[in-house]
């Protein structure tokens, strides 16, 4: 009897603790300057189609103090992969060393796919994205909406939550949305350390959102 | 030679096609001075054969890597709703009807055209209102879009993550 009062006790504990973590994880990213220290390790996540193309237009105006840079798409898709490439030999010519590498991690949504069904290959891919995250260690995960984000950043979070790296989550909600958050956009606004929207009507219904007109 | 490009995107818009390559609508477009029409009617089932319009020029395909070089081919664009679609039109600053597939209403794709007509930076209607709309409208009414500004976003966040 002890000892069960003990474990849920213990378990509590830990849930408490966990929740106290991912507060401060989340309320102290605007002070995480980690620009100061030197390169900042991005990891973006492409998704695809015109997430992609959104996504690298946001990517050609960052500084070199951006490396180095890795890609993550759904293994699905076969345009992104090239789209990056071109991009990133063009990007070469402005400044000598260029780094950047493209993972592939299962796609945690397909078009039309369920919803219940989505949970499980969500999971999946969190599956993927835990370790992915924990090896690469990004000082920020840059994203755009795509179902993919959510898991990614979710371990990016963990990483926090555990004390081993604050990772910055940016995200930029579609061009595309302008009365209403993408689901991605709902799941990760209140994780976010830096949350942009493209349209005033969004600015106006999420205050923690950052409107700088149009940037894509 | 005064171009018109039609295009669907990567779904089907078989209403569009269809009314598009109506007398009507062609003979509205003969009015305004266009003398060739170029189809992209993605996976739709019409496939308009070249002489299917009397005195008018019309080509059709299915997809191609590209429509880049048949949007900057076009001095008019019929387009649908897509956000894609319309991004790419108004980039490349030809003047953009966007036609509204009532079978896709509240979609969430409508919800850029819909912003971008308020801002008068394309125009905008139906099926049932596309012939009408060929004739009275007026082109001069349009903005010019303004590119975003990823510059704007890079330099928010060198100052917020203290880049030197």
């Amino acid at each position: 009897m002890t000892f069960l009062v003990g474990a849920v006790f213990a378990v509590l504990l830990i849930c408490l603790v966990f929740i106290i973590r991912l507060y401060i994880v989340v309320k102290t990213g605007s002070h995480h300057k980690p620009g100061r220290k030197g390169p900042i390790a991005v990891l973006v996540v492409a998704g695809s189609g015109g997430h992609t193309t959104e996504i690298l237009r946001l990517m050609e105006c960052l500084s070199t103090a951006y490396t180095p840079r890795h890609y993550v798409i759904a293994d699905t898709d076969k345009m992104s992969e090239e789209k990056i490439c071109t991009f990133e030999s063009s990007k070469q010519h402005s400044d000598s060393e260029s780094q950047f590498t493209i993972c592939r991690i299962p796609r945690s949504r397909e078009v039309h796919q369920s919803w219940s069904s989505t949970v499980v290959s969500t999971l999946n891919a969190l599956l993927y994205s835990l370790p992915l995250v924990f090896r690469l260690r990004p000082d920020m995960v840059l994203c755009n909406g795509p179902g993919t984000c959510v898991p990614l950043c979710m371990a990016g979070l963990l990483l926090g939550i555990l004390g081993m790296k604050k990772v910055l989550i940016v995200y930029v909600e579609s061009i595309c949305r302008v009365q209403m958050l993408s689901l991605t956009g709902k799941i990760l606004y209140p994780i976010s350390d830096y949350f942009f929207v493209q349209w005033p009507s969004l600015r106006d219904k999420y205050p923690k959102s950052i409107f700088l007109g149009r940037i894509v | 030679m005064k171009t018109v490009f039609v295009t669907v995107g990567t779904t089907s818009f078989d209403e569009l096609i269809e009314i598009v390559t109506s007398s009507g609508a062609v003979q509205a477009l003969k009015a305004r001075g266009y003398e060739r029409l170029v189809l992209q009617v993605g996976r739709g089932s019409l496939l308009p054969p070249a002489d299917s319009c009397p005195n008018f020029r019309l080509e059709a395909f299915r997809f191609k890597d590209s429509i880049a070089e048949d949007i900057r081919q076009a001095d008019l664009v019929i387009s649908h709703a897509g956000a894609g679609s319309c991004l790419e039109v108004l980039g490349a600053e030809k003047p953009l009807l966007v036609v509204i597939n009532n079978k896709l209403m509240n979609n969430h794709q409508l919800e850029l055209a819909a912003q971008l007509h308020i801002d008068s930076h394309l125009l905008y209607c139906t099926c049932s209102t596309l012939t009408e709309k060929l004739r009275t409208m007026d082109l001069s009414v349009l903005q010019p879009f303004s590119p975003g500004q990823p510059k704007n976003f890079a330099n928010f966040l060198d100052k917020a993550l203290g880049v030197q």
